[in-house]
Order: C-alpha cells, then structure tokens, then sequence
C-alpha cells in the first residue's frame, strides 16, 4: 500500500522500504533509535486507550506530554546534592502530577458542565505549547516581557532550560554510546499496569462499564462522574510520564520544540493497537521503526519522510475500516478475474 | 428547541449589536481617545474581530450540516487545512496567471478539495463502517500528512483576494467599512449563513435533514432516502468547511504554513456546539471567537507590560474552552448524532 503511493509519486519503493528498514534497524545505533522511539508511542498511546476504554477521546495527550516535561525539569533542576534514588523518581512523579492534573481538567469539566472533551483537550494542547514556551522564554529586548522561571540565563538568547542535574536523569541501559535510557522498561511496566488495572481490578472494570455502557453503569450504582475524572487524570498522568522520560531521559533540557511527535500519532497507536496493552506496545514499535526509518529513507531514496506520516495514518484507516480492506481486495480480484478472462474471449 | 434556537439568536443579534455600538461610542463619544475603549472597540479591533470570525463561520456551517444529518465531524481541522493547502497548490501554480483567474481557480480547488474531504468522510462513516469520531481524527492525519510531504517552502504564492465595496452601502460610516468594504470570501460566509439557515428551517431539504439527524428510521419510513442525503450533506460541509481553511490562503494571509489552521478547525466545532446546531447562532459564536482573537491581537501589538505574551496568546483558546463549560443543559445535540443508521434488512 504504501509502496503504491510512492511508486505514484515516481520513486523507488524497494530502495524506499530498504532505507527505512536500514535507518530502524540496519546497525545497533539506529535499532537504538527505534527502542528510544518507542518509549513516548508506548505512554501516549496507552494514554489515550485508557480514556477511550472510558468512553473518552483524549486529544490531549499533546498538552499533558508537554506539561509532564516542564513538571519533571523543573524538579530536576534544583535539589542539587540529592542522591539518584530520591531525586529521579521525585522528577518523574512530578511529570505524572502535572501531565495527571492536565488531563483532570477537561475530565472535571465534562462532568460537571458536560463540555466535550474533544474540544477542551484541544484547546488545553494549545494552552499547554505556550504555557510550556513561556516556562522557559528568553525574554526579549523589543518589550519589557521577563524571561520565564525555567529559563538558562547562560543561554543567551536561546530560549531552554538548564540541564538536569545528573542526579535526576535517566540511566542508560548500555552505557552512552547507544543512548537507549531504562526509560522503555517504565513504558512497559505502564503498559503491564494499565493491563492489570483494566482486566483485574474492580475500579477498571467499574471505568470499562461506564465507557461501554453509561446507563447500565449508573442503574448499577457506579460513580460515572468520579470514573471519568479518574479515566482523564491517568491518561494524563501516562501522557505526563511520557513527558518525563523524553526529557529525564533524551534531551535532559526542556525547550518549546521537543513537544512534537506526540500529538495525533498517539491516537493511531491506541487504535491500532484496539485498546490492548500488548497491541499498543507492538503499534507503538511499529510506529517507531516507521519514525526512525524515514530519515534514513529520505536520504538514500529521496522521499520526504513526511510521506510515513500519511502511511501511518493509511495503515489507521485500514485497521479501524475493515470493510474498506475487504472491499479494495474484492476489487482487485475482481479485475484480475477480468483481465484473465479478456484474452480467453479476444481468442 | 425553539426556545433555546431563538436564544442562540438573541445571542448573535445582541453581541452584533453591542460591538456596533462600541464602534459609534469610539467613533463620536468625547471619551474616545481613552486607549482602553479604542482597544476593545475600534475599527482596528471589530475588523480584525470579522477576519478571525469568517474562517469559523465556515467552519461551523460545515460542521452543522454534517452534524444536523446525524454525522459527528470532529474533522472540521482537516477539511479546512485541506483546503487551505489546495487553494495554495493550485494558486501557486498558476502565478504566472492573472491575479483575478489565477484566485478563482483557488477558491474552485479549496471548494473541490474540500467536498472531497467531506465525501471521504461520509465513506468511511457509512459505507466502511469507521467510528465518526475516528474517522474524523483520520482526516485530520490525512490532510497533516499530505501538506507537510508535499508543501515546498521556498515557494510564493503571489497576490490575494482584495476587498470589493459594494456601492453606496460601503459609504456609511462605522458600519460601512465594517461591514460592506469587505474581500468577497466574507461576504460568501455571511450569506451562507443566512441561506443555511433559511434552507434549514423553511426547505423540503431542510426539514428532511433536520429528520434524518433527529430520527433516521421514521425518515426513512416517511419515504427520505436517509444515507443519499448523509452523503450530499456531508460533501457540502465539507465544501464550506474546506473554503474556511481557503479563505486563510486566498484571502486572510495570501500564503501557506504549516500548521496554519491552528486549532480553528476544533474552535469551529465549539461554535456549532455553543450556536446549539443553529447557522445563526453559530455566527454568534464565531464572532465571540474573533472577537477574543482579535481582543488578543491588540494586547499583542500594544505589548502590554503587565502580561507577558504567552499568556495573552492563551485568551481565544481559554474562551473556547469557558464558552464550551458555560453551557450546561443550554443546548440539545441533533437526537442520532453519532449512531450510523442500519437498515434492519442491512443490521
């Protein structure tokens, strides 16, 4: 499918597919690069599952990675002469407070005044990207803005933050080289949490009902209010985690552009991998192999990685649209049927 | 319905109305001059109020004919940004034109491109048996996917629409260049509304879609093919919806970025809900939107000291969001919003 699109577009698949395959996994640096990928995928995507089990879309998980980010850096900026043990999980659960508070609002706001949490998630993103820039603005000469709390003054006019202090990073798992940090082992400990949650605890099943069936929850005596502030707090609280690691983890700074990459891809994950922890973990590596090729392919093939944007979301509508696949093969054979009877009937 | 319809409307009418009178205040009172006055309701700030608006009202009109169908469009975002890269694509290539042919090839693509959006909407909701709220998240991909593969950011895009006054009309004062001095996209917006709205209350095809949203089957009994008007309704959303986003390139900016739509598709969405599904009061809302737009354009330009700029950025999204809150019980969705009508010879 995707081959047909860029054979369309008057390029090579075959060197295409080999690039990206090549830029994923083609040496332990770039299977090193997949591996980090997957880590934020697996958070968000599970964000957004966890919601959408509770009869939630979050589109929020955007807004609440970044104010994750900016609760994690500014812990682990301070509290110098910490000792790791403290002062790392201190950081990260400051990114799953602020990624969960972000999320508790839209959640709070549709119970109490049914706002839809399609709108207000997005709007939150929005507030969120320049709540997180002014956070470590630079300031500017032309006005009399200050520079944000979280700015480095030794960076001039660049607007970041100072980096973390080596007490409240990430480990790396095989020393600094590969740059893959424990970061992934969380994702997957989320992901056996959340499973656990939903398939063996009262409250999941309890959040399960409310989203499948809303009235048969209330006549049952559940709290569908309570439920859904809780769905949005730990999908904001997941998507804040993802935050965390990212910054902890990769960047050890904050600036305003290490948001992107999270945003609608997140939703694809949850879906593709249809709401299971197992299934997002495997859509969200899937997503990372296709993430970490593309530039790999750009450069031997020449096609924009932008396209694996579109071929992500055409692998999207394939798995949630099951008629259309079925449909598009019924054609196919249709036509090869034709085209293999048409000689027989010239004749 | 009525009742809360003829609200909506009072609504509309009374902000309109409040505005124009602040523009005569500013414009004859003695008291003028005070900055603060000038900033909420002078020419400068009731004009921009109106380019902000426009791009919602069509927006929302996309949005309300889908939706009074029965059919969630949550990817009002994707048909504007859609259109809005088609009328760059096809102005961009016809530069060498004539500025006046060369422009109406672009509202043509932005119209085209737009119903096709719709169009692909309406197949995978009701023939591909997609989620309606996932499908819209696709078509937002979709449009992200294939403007950032294909956009060229070295190239221009020559020239826009300019305003054409309408004769004797535009010489009034405050309301004249206000309202009558205007580029013709506006206008289109402001007439769509009142054909829309008409065309819903007073038409054959009104009543029909105002039935087939609230109760499919009876219309169907009644004799109403239900899925042939679903897809007309959806693909003229789509057109007006996609025109929004043209009006960006064409008209407002004469230019395309990336990420240019920025979340109008989704403050669209809030207008149809806080407009309560009606044309007339969605323009009510599109213009509360424009007006916190261009409210935070000029605390922008006067660079007010006592906020800095990040925050002040935050008003149109934060309005959204306490407009959305601010209704609980007020408005009444179309009653099958949501559910895809099966035959019961096809369920």
């Amino acid at each position: 499918m995707g081959a047909v699109l860029m054979a369309v577009l008057g390029h090579n698949p075959w060197e295409a597919f080999t690039g990206l395959v090549a830029g994923s996994a083609g040496t332990a640096h770039d299977l090193a690069t997949t591996v980090r990928k997957t880590s934020p995928f697996v958070l968000t995507g599970l964000s957004v599952a966890l919601a959408m089990k509770a009869g939630l879309f979050n589109i929020g998980a955007a807004g609440q990675f970044l104010m994750g980010s900016v609760g994690a850096v500014w812990v682990g900026i301070q509290f110098e002469g910490l000792p790791v043990w403290f002062h790392l999980p201190l950081a990260l659960a400051a990114g799953i407070g602020s990624g969960s508070a972000w999320g508790a609002i839209p959640g709070w706001l549709k119970v109490s005044t049914g706002a839809h949490e399609v709108i207000t998630t997005v709007m939150l993103n929005y507030v969120a990207a320049l709540f997180a820039g002014w956070t470590v603005f630079a300031g500017s000469t032309l006005s009399t803005t200050r520079p944000g709390p979280l700015w480095d003054p030794t960076a001039g006019p660049v607007s970041v933050s100072p980096d973390v202090l080596a007490s409240a990073r990430i480990p790396w798992i095989l020393g600094p080289s590969l740059r893959i940090h424990w970061g992934i082992a969380l994702a997957l400990l989320a992901a056996l949490l959340v499973w656990w949650l939903m398939e063996r605890t009262r409250i999941g099943f309890e959040l399960k009902t409310v989203g499948a069936k809303p009235l048969a929850a209330r006549y049952a005596g559940m709290r569908c209010g309570w439920t859904t502030v809780l769905a949005m707090t730990w999908a904001g609280g997941l998507a804040g985690l993802a935050g965390a690691i990212e910054t902890l983890g990769v960047h050890h700074k904050f600036a305003p552009e290490f948001g992107g990459g999270v945003g609608f891809e997140s939703i694809a994950i949850a879906l593709l991998g249809q709401g299971y922890p197992l299934g997002i973990v495997l859509a969200a590596l899937l997503f990372a192999v296709l993430d970490a090729g593309a530039s790999k392919m750009q450069f031997d093939s020449g096609v924009p990685s932008d396209i694996i944007q579109v071929i992500q979301t055409l692998i999207l509508i394939f798995a949630t649209a099951p008629a259309l696949a079925t449909w598009l093969l019924n054609r196919v054979s249709r036509t090869q049927r034709a085209a293999a009877a048409a000689p027989g009937l010239r004749a | 319905m009525a009742v809360v319809t003829q609200s909506t409307a009072r609504f509309a009418a009374g902000l309109s109305l409040l505005l124009l009178a602040g523009a005569f205040l500013v414009e004859y009172a003695p008291f003028a001059d005070i900055q603060p006055i000038r900033m909420l309701f002078g020419e400068n700030v009731l004009n921009f109020a109106l380019r902000a608006a426009v791009p919602l009202i069509l927006g929302a009109l996309g949005g309300i004919l889908c939706e009074r169908s029965g059919i969630v469009n949550i990817g009002i975002e994707g048909m504007m940004l859609a259109g809005a890269f088609a009328a760059f694509v096809a102005k961009n290539a016809t530069n060498h034109w004539a500025l006046g042919p060369s422009l109406l090839l672009g509202t043509c693509a932005t119209l085209l491109t737009g119903a096709a959006m719709g169009l692909l909407h309406a197949l995978f909701c009701l023939r591909f048996g997609m989620d309606q709220i996932i499908s819209g998240a696709s078509l937002i991909l979709l449009s992200m996917g294939i403007s950032a593969t294909f956009f060229d950011e070295n190239t221009v895009a020559v020239g826009k629409l300019a305003p054409w006054p309408v004769p004797l009309l535009s010489a009034w004062p405050v309301i004249g260049p206000l309202l009558f001095h205007k580029p013709p996209i506006t206008y289109v917006a402001l007439l769509a509304v009142a054909v829309v709205g008409f065309a819903l209350a007073h038409t054959r095809w009104g009543l029909r879609t105002r039935a087939i949203g609230e109760h499919p089957r009876a219309a169907d009994t009644a004799g109403v093919a239900v899925l042939r008007l679903q897809y007309l309704n959806t693909t003229l959303g789509g057109a007006l919806a996609g025109l929004g986003g043209g009006y960006l390139v064409l008209e407002a900016v004469g230019q395309f970025q990336e990420g240019m739509i920025a979340g109008r598709g989704f403050i669209a969405l809030a207008a149809v809900i806080f407009g309560n599904w009606h044309p007339v009061g969605a323009l009510g809302a599109s213009l509360l939107f424009g007006y916190a737009q261009a409210v935070h354009n000029e605390l922008l330009l006067a660079q007010a000291p006592f906020l800095p700029r990040h925050f002040v950025s935050m008003i149109p999204y934060v309005v959204t969001v306490i407009a959305v809150a601010g209704l609980a019980g007020r408005v009444r969705a179309p009653g099958s919003l949501g559910q895809p009508y099966l035959r019961e010879t096809e369920a």
